[in-house]
């Protein structure tokens, strides 16, 4: 787990990376800079993976595969594992610099999803 | 969040949150302290310091019950939440707001006072009205 998150923080730009239980909104491992509250984002993330989850069941366009939360002085970047079904899940997990490369961080949080799932 | 309680150790209520009927506050309380004490107990003899938090989750709602230190003694906090629009995170996250704002709202350095028996017999009264809606 700990080399599945080593690959995401290496991005240029990547503040931590955390694997998260999407039912529980627990964290299972971490890597994270200072000031990161890493059980309030994992908290929030699994609350809002779960409500995204029913939104999209509910709109018809089946389960996400990635998304991606820019702020002014950030981003939140998560991959739900389990083929998209966050539901008793994993979700991978990214906080980073708001210019961050969006396309790399997405191809480390896929294959960090696919390494430990 | 569906139910909320802050009580004492002894199950005496502090502040509650969802519950419709002072009966139900009643219970809940008496049955949260009933574990809180267990769970000390339980803890005393395998010699450890006593648990943090206990967590129980059925299909559809999690039960927390949870104690913290402030100046004044021991509190507890049991929360019954859904897990259709909640989880173990957020109420564990808002737990340890809630529990932060208490110690720092607790009175600091003062001494407590005596419990005179009159007051015990009128608060026992009191309690017993609400219970039986006198």
């Amino acid at each position: 787990m700990s080399a599945a998150l080593d690959l995401i923080t290496r991005v240029r730009g990547v503040r931590g990376a955390m694997l998260v239980s999407a039912e529980d909104g627990l964290v299972i491992a971490e890597q994270l800079m200072e000031g990161i509250k890493g059980p309030a984002v994992a908290a929030l993330a699994a609350s809002l993976a779960g409500k995204l989850r029913r939104a999209m069941g509910a709109a018809g366009t089946g389960t996400s595969v990635f998304w991606h939360l820019q702020a002014e002085q950030g981003a939140l970047l998560v991959v739900p594992g389990g083929g998209g079904n966050s539901e008793g899940g994993i979700l991978v997990v990214a906080v980073a610099e708001p210019d961050v490369n969006i396309g790399l961080v997405r191809l480390e949080l896929l294959r960090a999803a696919a390494a430990v799932i | 969040m569906r139910l909320v309680l802050v009580l004492t150790p002894a199950g005496q209520v502090l502040a509650q949150s969802g519950f419709s009927r002072a009966v139900d506050v009643m219970s809940a309380a008496a049955l949260a302290a009933a574990i809180v004490a267990s769970t000390a107990e339980l803890a005393r003899q395998l010699k450890q310091p006593p648990f943090a938090a206990l967590s129980h989750q059925g299909p559809k709602h999690g039960f927390f019950l949870a104690t913290f230190v402030t100046e004044r003694g021991t509190l507890a906090v049991l929360a019954v939440y859904d897990l259709d629009v909640s989880s173990l995170g957020l109420v564990q996250l808002f737990y340890e707001q809630l529990a932060a704002e208490l110690k720092a709202a607790s009175p600091k350095g003062a001494v407590q006072k005596q419990v005179l028996a009159a007051d015990f017999e009128r608060e026992l009264t009191d309690s017993l009205n609400t219970l039986f809606g006198r």
